[in-house]
């Protein structure tokens, strides 16, 4: 039993002395740099489904991949905030279709009149937007005034709202300004990128920017990570989560008037099942269910991913089945990675 | 009594009830200038109701809380902030996933000048060097104050507790068991760390279970039983043992047999 007495030293010795000391450097790399894996992974995906099918790096491979990404950027946004709060939105999707609908109808009724095409397409986007946000209202005020669960909430007006768009109109509504379907349609900056796409990355950005950098963002991750502290530190989480709730119901019509220019129609379909996409890509993005955690960068690269895999699947011509049991696992490996993460780093 | 000066705090006849149920009969007690005042009492003795009376979370049924001799009332947290009264929960209250400096801040952000600071653009600089400065006073060492609270040891997140309610209090720490869920040598740092606080004449109402560490750091102790104050204590003058028969009633007993 002959130890080397200098490994022996040095493996009783702890990075720094003392109790007192900071943790590890090896789980403060992976607090910093962990929730970059989702970066890593999409490279990986990118990579390997540009290897077997290098029309992906085509114009029409983005083209096709970022056509599935601005649906469900905007709603992912919103869910994003809803989740580093430790909330959830089921009703993004129904909300999208209900703005939509309700801003076709507006629309196809002022064609009717002598109004301009153009203003009749700001007043769409005016109109969606604003139904949107009124109905994250709604959940807000249910979430903090009648002190029901985020789940239960949006569980119900998901519910709801998806009658209330069939009843506002059972069928698509074709009757929209022809600004908006170019606004919707037209190829820009050498036809890599249509203007929904444009809207959807800038969201991103300034998003992003508002909720690692303001006060705001800075109370969203304080709200999530220990809502009795937040409290106790003098902030209003009632009104926070309303507003959180409203940012996302608004972002969820801004999604409906992106997909009616981009379709040139608004239909009672639009949105169905979107909040599934956008609590995926969110989760794929390292957000963590239980709150405190999550950024708009794991939010992009898990919204690119889901749009990757479902393109790419359908290059390498396989049926986009297999789009759903990849994000399937996506899923769970994000949230292994999540949890290992914890473990890490809250010993 | 005219060399004395004003007391810092001071409670008179403060009562507090739940229905018929009367968790505080008209305490007095008074906190001066650097002054470490325990508290300590038996679990329903009071303590947590008069904490949260102190700490804006309760209002008293009757009675008067002065301040500088001026008498004050707090609907919330936040008003007893303003008053200069900042608490140590027993759970610290901090957010694992944001950083020192934002616990130290929360709720108190510093936002940058002009247009972007009233979009809510956060002035990180002034509060990371601001953070760095309070924490050095606590002279216990974080590291970075750009760690996240829940990376660090029990020690350490305390030390961000005692140091937040320094940083702003600028009238009296009441800190609620500060040192339940810590090791003895983490208990003693929050012992030098509370000395330290009381040497620079902030005075300190140390709500505690652990009788020796109340013993070796309090100037004074004052005894709640059944809602009532029944005893000040010098520990200076009396041993452990004395302030536990206080705490059992079981001095009460023999006092009453006395007479």
């Amino acid at each position: 039993m002959v130890t080397d007495p200098i490994t022996a030293t040095t493996a009783t010795v702890p990075a720094r002395a003392g109790s007192m000391a900071p943790a590890a450097p090896q789980s403060r790399f992976l607090e910093k740099y962990g929730s970059l894996w989702t970066v890593a992974v999409l490279a990986l995906v990118v990579a390997t489904f540009g290897i077997l099918s290098p029309t992906l790096f085509s114009q029409a491979g983005w083209g096709a991949v970022s056509k599935a990404t601005y649906e469900y950027l905007p709603l992912a946004i919103g869910e994003t905030f809803v989740i580093i709060t430790g909330g959830i939105d089921l009703s993004v999707g129904a909300t999208l279709g209900f703005s939509c609908v309700v801003s076709g109808t507006v629309m196809e009724k002022m064609l009717g009149t002598a109004t301009g095409s153009l203003p009749i397409t700001l007043v769409g986007f005016a109109v969606s937007i604003a139904v949107g946000a009124a109905c994250g209202l709604v959940n807000g005020l249910a979430i903090t005034k009648l002190r029901l669960p985020p789940f239960i909430v949006t569980l119900a007006t998901l519910y709801a709202l998806g009658g209330a768009t069939y009843l506002v109109s059972e069928e698509p509504i074709y009757q929209i300004p022809q600004q908006l379907v170019t606004f919707g349609q037209q190829n820009l900056l050498g036809g890599w990128f249509i203007a929904p796409v444009l809207v959807a990355l800038a969201c991103v950005v300034v998003f992003g920017v508002y909720l690692s950098r303001s006060q705001f963002g800075l109370r969203t991750y304080a709200i999530g990570s220990n809502r009795a502290a937040a409290e106790r530190a003098g902030i209003n989480v009632g009104r926070h989560l309303i507003k959180i709730y409203v940012l996302s119901g608004a972002l969820a019509g801004l999604a409906g008037i992106l997909v009616a220019s981009n379709f040139a129609q608004a239909s009672p379909l639009f949105g169905n099942n979107d909040e599934l996409a956008a609590i995926a890509a969110v989760v794929i993005g390292g957000a963590s269910l239980f709150g405190g955690r999550g950024n708009l960068l794991g939010t992009l690269c898990g919204t690119f991913l889901i749009a990757v895999l479902t393109v790419g699947l359908v290059l390498v011509q396989l049926t986009s089945f297999w789009q759903e049991v990849a994000v399937g696992a996506a899923i769970v490996l994000a949230v292994s990675v999540d949890q290992g993460l914890r473990k890490l780093s809250q010993r | 009594m005219t060399g004395l000066p004003a007391a810092t705090l001071a409670l008179r006849q403060v009562s507090k009830h739940y229905g018929s149920v009367q968790a505080l009969r008209g305490v007095d007690l008074e906190v001066y200038p650097g002054e470490v005042v325990g508290l300590v009492g038996d679990n329903g003795a009071g303590k947590s109701t008069l904490v949260n009376i102190l700490s804006g979370a309760l209002q008293p049924s009757a009675g008067t809380i002065l301040i500088d001799g001026q008498p004050v009332s707090f609907r919330s947290s936040l008003e007893a902030r303003a008053r200069g009264i900042e608490t140590v929960y027993q759970d610290l209250a901090l957010a694992p996933d944001l950083a020192v400096w934002a616990n130290l801040f929360l709720g108190r952000e510093k936002k940058t000048k002009g247009l972007l600071g009233r979009l809510g653009w956060l002035d990180r600089k002034a509060m990371y060097a601001e953070a760095e400065q309070a924490l050095e006073r606590t002279r216990i060492r974080i590291g970075s104050v750009t760690s996240k609270a829940g990376e660090l040891s029990g020690g350490q997140r305390q030390a961000i507790a005692v140091g937040r309610a320094v940083a702003w209090g600028s009238r009296i720490i009441l800190m609620d068991e500060p040192t339940a869920a810590l090791g003895v040598e983490q208990q003693q740092r929050v012992g030098e760390l509370i000395r330290t606080v009381s040497g620079e004449g902030l005075p300190v109402l140390l709500v505690s279970h652990n009788l020796p560490q109340v013993h070796k750091l309090c100037d004074r102790v004052l005894v709640l039983f059944q809602g009532q104050v029944i005893s000040q204590l010098r520990p200076a003058e009396v041993s452990m043992e004395e302030i536990v028969s206080w705490i059992t009633g079981a001095a009460l007993t023999r006092a009453g047999n006395g007479d």
